[in-house]
């Protein structure tokens, strides 16, 4: 249906060269084949969106497009030459620059030397101007309404600040193309305006941008053309103002997907407001995070806790599962206190976690599916702190079934698993353990339409089974599944909603702008946070 | 519903031979030696008769114990994604301030303390293998300081405490009890091996079929994402360390009893044979993979590899040029009979 129904870019056959092209590339790798004779052409200035559910062979094609991987078959061209040899690295990167899904900058040197990484100086034999460059650095910088001392180690900042290191790295190597690999990951929604301000700018100087995102709301927003790929095809190259958002997720599925939003927006399941309070807290105080946040989750409840980058959601969440100790407050479940800071305490009190960033918090890359899913299910496994095979291989299983996890054998490394399976895996290892009380933390980060739709889905269902669930995020379609979203701003609670919010009534609430807070339903939750107002 | 492996589904996700392709090939990782060792066992057998006789293996065998020990608490600790480099010098501190604490002032050609009888030998230098890896555990896990560099003065440190304890001299009269288990002779073959085999035993089923063995896995493949899991990371690494620093002491009973003495400079320059003979057997560096069989394989392929060469003739001025080709020769046969890169 979709597939050839374009030739590449018919709208924009201008007489120039695309500043990057793919023609009829593949590449295999052993028996998989990751892409098939695809073709992509980016023009000059254009903002073109590279869009696909994970396996798709959008990496495999950025690795062709910026020299890291070589095609077997097909050419790669900028500007109408040939590209350079493959390995010619300093060729490849005057051509195309790339801002990577997975973060590249190194933590132990400074932000200086981070952004100009081997170009601090115009050639190896002229010395380095360290104070031009850090003047240089916080220029940079500032452009994106990052204000921190380039001298500064990169593992001081904040995620957020990291990236647009990363990004700022990127778009000031002088390519007239750019590789955009999930940018906005771990941006905050006022961290993107300025990346799309800075993108825009750039565009009205001629720099070509592929765009990669999950987020289809800012293919929409950014790009002007679209290509999507779908099981290592190019299926369809069209205008996005002339492709619909249905249409656009049926050419990534290959099928009709269901009404938008999904489970998410069906009629919320009677909820008893009697129902037993699983999970208190009560006036959590974490030094130079947050003060004094109190909430609870009843049973059969699905509480989101909002926030941007920087309020302190995030922490409270890892506070709860037991990752950060409490200066002050305390969290109970079903009455019993929870001693802080100790994961095994919390697991003991039935609190199972779904961390932020499953590369760092979640898993062991050469270790096997079943390996992870069983290890946080302790005394399940056999008594007297064995591992009894013949349990742990069923209880694997079942976790795998279970939140339909593709992968060959319990065996199989998760290294060798796509972004959205490895994060089941992640949530299986919190469920293995039958906690009554899941806190998630962007429990559908990074992953594709339809493993999102199901692990939300997945999330509610352990709600609807009678537990509690805190569903930390700042993504809307995550906070959807929720019965009721706290928002988070500056370390306080400054609002609280029901079901049936407005978008932009929680985002102005996560941006901190007074008298948008809902009705609130909790104490604590005064909309007038003293610092919250800022910007 | 559907029942057994049809039921995880989709397109091409369950290729036919994929789970028995992949687990094959994690398993074959800690066999890769084993064609090794049988190519030696032939080689032994051309070169000389003597080379397939009980004595000899038995012999090997009991050579490999001590080094064996000391890789097995190795192993342990490199699994656990951390590194002990002071094992070496602890199989010789420790037998020799047990001696302190036993022998008495007066009398042999050492004085020691005489504070305890010589019943309590064994038992004492099991405790000083623990306080030391105590020591290790406190100053890596307690002070955060880099584990490398913290073993590395322990090495020195236990090395020269050694030296100045026993005046840099072997001591030869080492109590009953202590010297029984290097040379006691059990159903036909000495002690220290069935001691030595049933340590590995315990310790590989202790990885398999029990939380913390299977914890250390976790710790070292990526320590963060183990604490998130709940796992008691520095208790788990500590009790790893402590249990390095007794086995070592444990081999250098072993060691001790085997030679009647204790050695003025035992276990010295031994860390490089237990780092060889754990990486040649699979177990990586950077921590979270490997098998204590894997690492039982290379020690027998270093010991069998100087047997060999013995039986040979070739003159024993090249052993030590010959363990350095053998040690390079088994990483690449092993990287490329697994497939696995070893960085």
């Amino acid at each position: 249906m979709h597939s050839s129904s374009s030739s590449p870019v018919p709208v924009y056959s201008a007489p120039r060269h695309p500043v990057a092209e793919a023609d009829g590339v593949s590449k295999r790798f052993g028996a998989t084949v990751a892409l098939r004779s695809a073709d992509i052409a980016v023009l000059p200035g254009e903002a073109h969106a590279l869009v696909g559910r994970n396996g798709a062979g959008k990496s495999t094609l950025v690795g062709l497009l910026t020299g890291l991987l070589r095609p077997d078959a097909g050419v790669v061209r900028f500007g109408g030459e040939a590209a350079p040899a493959f390995g010619d690295t300093r060729a490849w990167r005057s051509r195309v620059a790339c801002v990577h899904q997975r973060s590249t900058v190194l933590p132990g040197l400074t932000v200086t030397e981070n952004l100009f990484l081997d170009r601090q100086s115009a050639s190896a034999l002229r010395p380095i101007r360290w104070r031009r460059l850090r003047a240089r650095a916080a220029e940079l910088l500032g452009e994106y309404g990052v204000d921190v001392d380039p001298a500064l180690r990169a593992r001081d900042l904040t995620v957020g600040q990291r990236q647009f290191v990363e990004i700022a790295r990127a778009l000031s190597s002088g390519a007239r193309f750019v590789v955009l690999d999930e940018p906005t990951a771990r941006l905050d929604a006022r961290g993107i305006d300025l990346l799309f301000a800075k993108l825009r700018a750039l565009r009205g100087q001629g720099v070509a941008f592929l765009y990669i995102s999950h987020h289809l709301r800012e293919v929409y927003d950014l790009c002007d053309t679209v290509t999507v790929l779908r099981d290592a095809r190019r299926v369809v190259t069209a205008p996005v103002s002339g492709l619909g958002h249905r249409a656009l997720v049926e050419a990534m599925t290959g099928d009709r997907p269901s009404a938008p939003g999904g489970r998410a927006s069906r009629p919320a399941p009677p909820r008893d407001d009697d129902a037993p309070v699983l999970l208190s807290v009560e006036g959590l105080t974490l030094p130079g995070v947050c003060r004094d946040v109190s909430f609870t989750v009843r049973a059969g409840e699905a509480v989101g806790l909002a926030g941007s980058a920087a309020s302190g959601n995030v922490r409270v969440g890892e506070a709860v599962a037991g990752l950060r100790k409490a200066a002050a407050g305390r969290i109970a479940v079903a009455g019993h206190p929870v001693r802080t800071g100790s994961v095994p305490d919390a697991l003991a009190a039935g609190i199972g976690l779904v961390p932020e960033d499953r590369h760092a918090q979640g898993l062991i890359p050469a270790r096997g599916v079943g390996e992870h899913v069983t290890l946080s299910a302790g005394k399940r496994l056999g008594p007297f702190g064995t591992v009894l095979p013949s349990r742990a291989r069923a209880l694997a299983d079942r976790m795998i079934e279970e939140l339909d996890i593709k992968v060959p054998g319990p065996a199989t490394p998760i290294a060798a698993l796509s972004g959205g399976n490895q994060q089941k895996v992640v949530v299986a290892r919190a469920l293995a353990a039958g906690p009554r009380v899941l806190v998630t933390i962007r429990p559908a980060d990074g992953v594709d339409v339809r493993s999102k739709e199901f692990l939300l889905g997945r999330v509610r269902r352990v709600a609807d089974e009678g537990r509690a669930v805190l569903v930390v995020s700042d993504e809307l379609d995550d906070l959807r599944v929720c019965d009721r979203t706290l928002v988070m701003c500056h370390g306080r609670l400054v609002g609280a909603f029901g079901r049936g919010w407005r978008d932009r009534d929680v985002v102005a609430a996560m941006e901190g702008v007074p008298g948008a807070s809902g009705p609130a339903e909790e104490p604590g939750a005064d909309g007038e946070a003293a610092d919250g107002v800022r910007h | 519903m559907v029942s057994g492996t049809e039921l995880r589904p989709g397109p091409g996700a369950a290729a036919p031979r994929g789970p028995r392709a992949g687990e094959l090939v994690a398993r074959w990782r800690s066999l890769s030696l084993v064609p090794v060792l049988l190519l030696l066992g032939v080689i032994g057998f051309v070169v000389s008769p003597a080379f397939l006789t009980s004595d000899n293996l038995l012999g090997v065998a009991q050579q490999s114990t001590e080094l064996g020990l000391l890789v097995l608490a190795e192993a342990l600790v490199l699994i656990g994604g951390r590194m002990d480099l002071s094992l070496e010098s602890t199989i010789g501190v420790a037998p020799v301030v047990a001696m302190w604490v036993v022998l008495p002032p007066d009398g042999g050609r050492f004085h020691g303390a005489g504070l305890l009888p010589g019943a309590f030998s064994v038992p004492v230098c099991l405790l000083v293998g623990a306080l030391v890896g105590g020591l290790n555990a406190f100053l890596i896990l307690g002070l955060r300081l880099n584990g490398f560099i913290v073993t590395l003065g322990a090495l020195t440190t236990l090395r020269g405490l050694q030296i100045a304890v026993s005046k840099g001299q072997s001591i030869v009269d080492v109590p009953a009890s202590f010297g029984y288990l290097g040379q006691a002779r059990w159903l036909g073959a000495p002690a220290a091996v069935w001691l030595t085999g049933l340590l590995f035993l315990a310790g590989g089923s202790a990885l398999t079929w029990f939380r913390h063995g299977r914890a250390l896995y976790a710790i070292g493949g990526n320590s963060e994402a183990a604490r998130a899991a709940g796992i008691r990371v520095d208790r788990v690494t500590c009790a790893v360390l402590v249990l390095a620093g007794v086995l070592a002491a444990f081999a250098g009973v072993l060691y001790t009893g085997h030679y009647g003495s204790v050695s003025a400079n035992q276990g010295s320059g031994w860390i490089f044979q237990v780092f060889a003979a754990t990486v040649i057997g699979g177990v990586g560096l950077d921590g979270g993979r490997g098998t204590l069989f894997g690492a039982l394989t290379g020690v027998l392929t270093l010991q069998l590899v100087v047997d060999v060469m013995t039986l040979a003739g070739v003159p024993p001025l090249w052993n030590q040029f010959l363990n350095g080709v053998i040690i390079i020769v088994a990483l690449v046969v092993s990287r490329f009979a697994s497939g696995e890169r070893q960085t």
